[in-house]
């Protein structure tokens, strides 16, 4: 089996798996990082949302070979001990989540969307930029209204 | 109010394990020695199973079991059942065919399973279940309810005759009739409402368990009520007692009532479990989740409203043909009957109704309850003959709605209900303020003039939750009882645990229900833990489903809560050495009533424990007690909503401009978890109105079979709501509450529909209102008016 | 998935070398389309060449009148490319306008082209824009790559390595997207290229991308959206689906090339 390097949340592991093995199973299944989510079979839903070398990927449409070397970063890395991350802070402040199901994927897109379009976000970029995300539970009025806030509270 | 208490929006407590990544969902949960399970299931629609070789997907590497329904057979496992008894008008009863967990003989539909394969991984599974050799005999099948009656289709089961499991009715049919007939006007209307699928963000998984030792079974399980789960796999499939088996329902990623059913996967996984040894897990695929999840709606209506001179409605009359799909599902039955003719008074008063429902079987996934629930179906076909008959007598729809609400509470309906409280003149009226109607000329002018059309529709909604009392039920052929259980454990420490039978997979309970302890007790909800979704630790329930656990599950807490008190205070009497009648309980404190003697409730709690202050003759130490809640009547939710759109009648695109919503759900525990309910439900409501649908194609093939085809609604598909409440308090239980989560389901689809077709001046469109057949209608439209 | 043999070029030669040698060999990109299909068990090839530490082709440059993009380059950095961004405008926003996100971040110019898909944006670019597909081998014309549905001509050794843009006048892509899948129900490239008017439309196609002469001649005489009024593409030969009909799509085809027209003529 072939082997594979990576840094996973700031940790280097290693392993040889079987080539098929999707970076979301191995975050699964080997690491037991469970906070990172398979909800579709058509890289749709976005519930496996990592970053892998600083952006936003679908973890179940990449083989964890192809993230050899990578630096990847998932939704257990976001706090610091008890201390939240704005952005999950906001989920939280805004009940932005309900299930609870697709959350880890929306903040770590979340994260990924103040990257690359600041912390001044309005509503209709948010939810242009939510197309890879979907959640069944909040009809995502208040995930918007999370996204907005934690973009802001990213600034400061 | 306290900051925590009732009222509150207080923010949630089981957020900080999701929003981290440590919510433990089922297939989070590994378990030694655990295999996994791949169903083999039928690609035909209907077909013999002449034969099953399974000789070569055996011998492939890491394959611990294959197995078949001769398997099943042969070790006595129990089908699967229906739990609600509908008799035929005729007095007969519900024509209920075999459902083995695994097809024996014949599959039925597109997802039948058909053989299951546990081995070491998934993949090596999956591989091995392409070795098995079905020997398929294809036979004619049926997709298309319309078409299940008819007499050159073929009967799917023996027991079924045409294919119809029964022929119910409801109303008084010659009164209806003779109304219709002296009427000054009638509005008809053929609608069909789309089959859609649930979709919750976590597809469904079991893992089944087996313990030699103790001859006993664990099955964890994305289920929403695991008692029932619990009673129906030991009490009819037969896998286990019921004290030997122990459901467990961790966290649940989204249910909406497509996790309430028993499912061949979970019996399946806990019977190869005990063949194999060994641990069996199974999880959905999503594109699996699309034939093994059970759907929802699909009815074909034909429906005519009839109306005075006056605009006062005087009768309606309902002809429904139900979509069961190929094998009747735990509560199929009581949808299209129970859940959806009882409803169709809506809010007016209305003096005559008579429904007729024919369910009828097909070659499709089993159809049952999704979030609403035939209620969805009762507001669409009352909500759009409203509007369609204001349109027809050139009255405003607001104004014809006010003609005919109810006003006068209670009120008995001629289809069972009895309305216990409701204002719905108060919700239209605080929703038309809030959308702004007077200004929807102007609104539409601006669109015109931008080469737009823009229309605006009306829902004014009832819904009825909490389905109860369990002797009424009972009568109507429910084979469980629809009550609640509480148990409050006071710790020594004063914290509280507090076991409920409903169960959370996205409502907020751990929090909702702590705000009511909190209230009560006067303790910070953090010294509070809701414990649920466990058969060994909660005695029994029944689950989280139709808009329930806040009237009837909060209810029992309540009620568990007033036996609590009642102990804590005789605690008390005797550690302040005062007569139990003089204390007063009140902001967590104990007090002599008339001194400033006073016990915190910590203080009361640990003396109930350490019973120093009292014998053993005198009180029993200890402070827990438990409570069974059975309600007196459903709970009436009821409000309006408003949807306006604007559509570019090139491309057929709706843009949803505007959407207000004003929901009178009683007393509300925390606004903010209540609005939450309100804009899911909202979305699923547009979801089935612009986006959803599922297709079949006429051999039974299901064409809209993944996300690529089935349009979920995603956030650029959906504008911010504005939500409003209007309180008319519940009078059925101690909170005063109704239920939420149902609300936007059923209101909406009618809202939208009556807007687009405002819009487009026709009424002939059928949901999903999809950018095409928006386009199609208005071309249509444009062509019948170019003709005439 | 079907069990395959992965195998990391380290670069161009290494991958087409593996691809001439290997049986039933696939190419690795972006893996967008790929990946879902072989978990789907509807592609099972036996060996894998990931190309994703091949380096030097995802550059993006001006080379004379010509936009020339390398076939790794993601779509996020077309779309967000300055470069791009001023010589094409029209392409940034086609590759913005690409899955979600995440996909764009993963997902490569060479593999959609090689891909062909018949809903795909970029083979719309392409034959829009009239580029030159540059492999491994040589250099092939746009209007003699796409060869149908999710067929090309390229050879099963030959590997994409740059895609050539000519710099038009004015060009403009309008997308009407499926509403489930969001890849193209139909897309419409407009291009006025110095020498000629291309009109390319993806996603209505029954066997791909293709031109539409007539809306090309009305445009030759006047470059407005007023021109093409009236004008309209036959249904027959138009995919047909659930999503939409041959019907609506050739009245799509026509909406969309009038609102490309408008927003390039802007």
């Amino acid at each position: 089996m072939p082997a594979v390097k990576l840094i996973v949340n700031g940790k280097p592991v290693s392993a040889d798996v079987d080539p098929r093995t999707l970076l979301v199973q191995f975050l699964r299944e080997n690491l037991r990082l469970t906070g990172t989510h398979v909800g579709c079979d058509t890289s749709q839903c976005g519930a496996c949302v990592v970053h892998v070398n600083g952006k936003a990927v679908k973890s179940c449409t990449m083989l964890v070979l192809t993230a050899d070397g990578a630096d990847v970063r998932t939704i257990e890395s976001l706090a610091t001990g008890e201390k939240l991350h704005p952005m999950q802070e906001a989920f939280r402040e805004n009940h932005g989540l309900q299930c609870g199901f697709c959350t880890p994927g929306m903040i770590m897109t979340a994260v990924d969307i103040v990257r690359r379009k600041g912390n001044d976000l309005d509503e209709k970029t948010i939810r242009e930029e939510l197309e890879g995300n979907l959640c069944r539970c909040t009809g995502y009025h208040n995930i918007v209204k999370a996204i907005a806030a934690g973009a802001k509270a990213m600034a400061t | 109010m306290t900051a925590t208490g009732i009222g509150a929006a207080v923010r949630r407590k089981e957020d900080f394990r999701f929003i981290t990544g440590k919510g433990q969902y089922t297939d989070d949960i590994t378990r030694p020695g655990e295999t996994h399970a791949h169903f083999l299931r039928s690609p035909h629609a209907r077909a013999r199973i002449k034969s099953i070789d399974v000789e070569a997907a055996k011998a492939m590497p890491g394959v611990v079991a294959v197995l078949t329904g001769a398997d099943l057979a042969e070790d006595k496992v129990g089908g699967l059942i229906c739990g609600w008894m509908i008799h035929s008008k005729d007095g007969s009863p519900m024509k209920m065919a075999p459902h083995p967990a695994i097809a024996n003989g014949t599959a039925n539909y597109v997802g039948d399973p058909v053989a299951v394969v546990v081995a070491e991984t998934l993949d090596l599974a999956e591989d091995a279940a392409e070795k098995i050799v079905v020997d398929y005999e294809v036979l004619p099948a049926v997709a298309d309810p319309a078409k299940a009656q008819h007499k050159d289709v073929p009967q799917i089961h023996e027991v079924a005759p045409h294919n119809t499991i029964y022929q119910w009715h409801l109303g008084d049919h010659k009164a209806t009739a003779e109304a219709i007939r002296q009427a000054k006007h009638v509005t008809k209307l053929h609608i069909v409402n789309n089959r859609l699928v649930p979709n919750a963000m976590e597809p469904r998984a079991a893992i089944g368990e087996y313990d030699a030792g103790n001859e006993s079974f664990t099955l964890w399980n994305t289920t929403q009520n695991p008692h029932v789960a619990r009673l129906v796999i030991a009490a009819f499939v037969g896998m286990a007692p019921e004290h030997k088996l122990r459901v467990i329902a961790p966290d649940v990623g989204g249910g909406f009532g497509s996790k309430i059913f028993i499912y061949p996967e979970e019996v399946v996984c806990l019977w190869a479990a005990k063949r194999a040894g060994r641990p069996v897990k199974w999880v959905a695929d999503r594109s699996e989740a699309f034939i093994a999840d059970a759907h929802g709606r699909d009815h074909v209506t034909n429906a005519e409203m009839a109306f005075d001179a006056d605009g006062k409605i005087t009768a309606l009359k309902v002809k429904t043909i139900a979509n069961i799909g190929a094998y009747m599902s735990t509560f199929s039955s009581s949808v299209p009957t129970y859940l959806y003719g009882t409803l169709l008074s809506g809010q007016y008063d209305i003096p005559h109704i008579y429904c007729e429902v024919d369910a009828v079987y097909t070659n499709t996934v089993p159809v049952d309850a999704y979030r609403g629930a035939g209620r969805p179906e009762a507001t669409f076909v009352v909500e759009r003959l409203v509007e369609v008959g204001a349109r027809e007598l050139g009255i405003d729809p607001a104004e014809l709605r006010r003609k005919n609400f109810i006003r006068k509470f209670p009120h008995q309906t001629p289809v069972i209900m009895a309305y216990d409280a409701g204002d719905y003149e108060a919700s239209l009226k605080r929703a038309l303020e809030l959308a702004d109607y007077k200004g929807l000329a102007k609104r539409k002018r601006e669109s015109e003039r931008n080469g737009k059309l823009r229309g605006f529709g009306f829902s004014t909604y009832i819904e009825a939750c909490g389905i109860a009392p369990s002797q009424a039920v009972g009568s109507l052929g429910a084979g469980v009882g629809l009550w609640e259980s509480a148990e409050v454990r006071v710790n020594p420490t004063g914290s509280v645990e507090v076991l409920t039978g409903s169960h959370s997979h996205g409502q907020g309970h751990e929090t909702t229900f702590a705000q009511l302890v909190s209230e009560r007790l006067g303790i910070p909800i953090g010294n509070i833990s809701i414990v649920h979704g466990d058969t060994d630790k909660v005695q029994f329930g029944m689950g989280t489903y139709g808009s329930r656990s806040g009237a009837v599950g909060m209810s029992a807490i309540v009620k568990a809560l007033d036996k609590v008190e009642a102990k804590a205070k005789k605690v008390a009497s005797h550690l302040l050495e005062a007569a139990e009648n003089d204390i007063v309980f009140k902001d967590g404190k104990f007090t002599v009533a008339g001194t400033d003697k006073s016990a915190a409730w910590g203080d009361v709690a640990l003396h109930a424990y350490i019973a120093h202050k009292f014998t053993g003759a005198q009180l029993e130490p200890g402070l827990k007690e438990g409570a069974f809640y059975d309600p007196t009547n459903f709970t009436f939710p009821a409000g309006c909503h408003l949807c306006e759109v604007e559509i570019d009648p090139e491309t057929g695109n709706v843009t949803i401009a505007n959407w207000v919503a004003v929901d009178d759900f009683g007393v509300v525990i925390n606004p903010m978890i209540v609005e939450g309910q309100v804009h899911g439900g909202i979305a699923q409501g547009v979801g089935q109105a612009l986006l959803e649908g599922v297709v079949y194609n006429a051999d039974g093939q299901l064409v809209s079979g993944s996300f690529m085809d089935y349009t979920m609604p995603r956030a650029d598909n959906l504008p911010t709501f504005t939500v409003g409440t209007t309180v008319t308090k519940c009078p059925g239980n101690p909170l005063g509450m109704k239920g939420c989560g149902e609300a936007g389901a059923i209101a909406a689809p009618a809202a939208v529909m009556n807007a687009i077709t405002d819009a487009i001046g026709s009424e002939n469109i059928a949901m999903p209102a999809t950018p095409a057949a928006v386009w199609a209608a208005i071309a249509k439209h444009h062509k019948a008016h170019e003709a005439a | 998935m079907y069990n395959f043999t992965y195998h990391r070029a380290s670069g161009l030669r290494q991958a087409q070398n593996l691809m001439g040698k290997l049986e039933d060999a696939k190419l690795l990109a972006g893996g967008m389309t790929l990946l879902p299909t072989m978990k789907m068990r509807l592609a099972s090839p036996a060996n894998l060449v990931d190309l994703d530490r091949v380096e030097g082709l995802n550059g993006i440059e001006l080379k004379g009148r010509s936009l020339v993009i390398g076939a790794l380059a993601r779509h996020a950095d077309v779309a967000n490319d300055p470069t791009v961004g001023e010589a094409i405008p029209a392409l940034a926003n086609l590759a913005g306008m690409i899955g979600d996100p995440a996909v764009r971040h993963r997902g490569t110019l060479g593999g959609s082209v090689a891909n062909n898909d018949p809903n795909a944006d970029y083979p719309a670019a392409c034959l829009g824009l009239g580029a030159t597909i540059i492999t491994t081998k040589r250099k092939i014309p746009a209007d003699e790559f796409f060869k149908g549905l999710f067929e090309t001509a390229l050879e099963p050794d030959e590997i994409i390595t740059k895609v050539s843009f000519p710099l038009p006048k004015k060009a403009a892509y309008m997308k009407f997207r499926n509403p489930a899948s969001r890849y193209a129900l139909v897309g419409v490239f407009v291009a006025k290229r110095p020498s000629e008017i291309r009109v390319a439309v993806t996603g209505a196609g029954a066997s791909g991308v293709f031109r539409v002469p007539q809306f090309e001649e009305a445009l030759k005489k006047r470059f407005s959206p007023k021109v093409l009024e009236g004008l309209t593409v036959p249904a027959d030969g138009l995919a047909s689906d659930i999503h939409g009909s041959a019907e609506y799509r050739a009245h799509l085809i026509g909406v969309m090339a009038r609102r490309a027209v408008a927003a390039a003529a802007e």
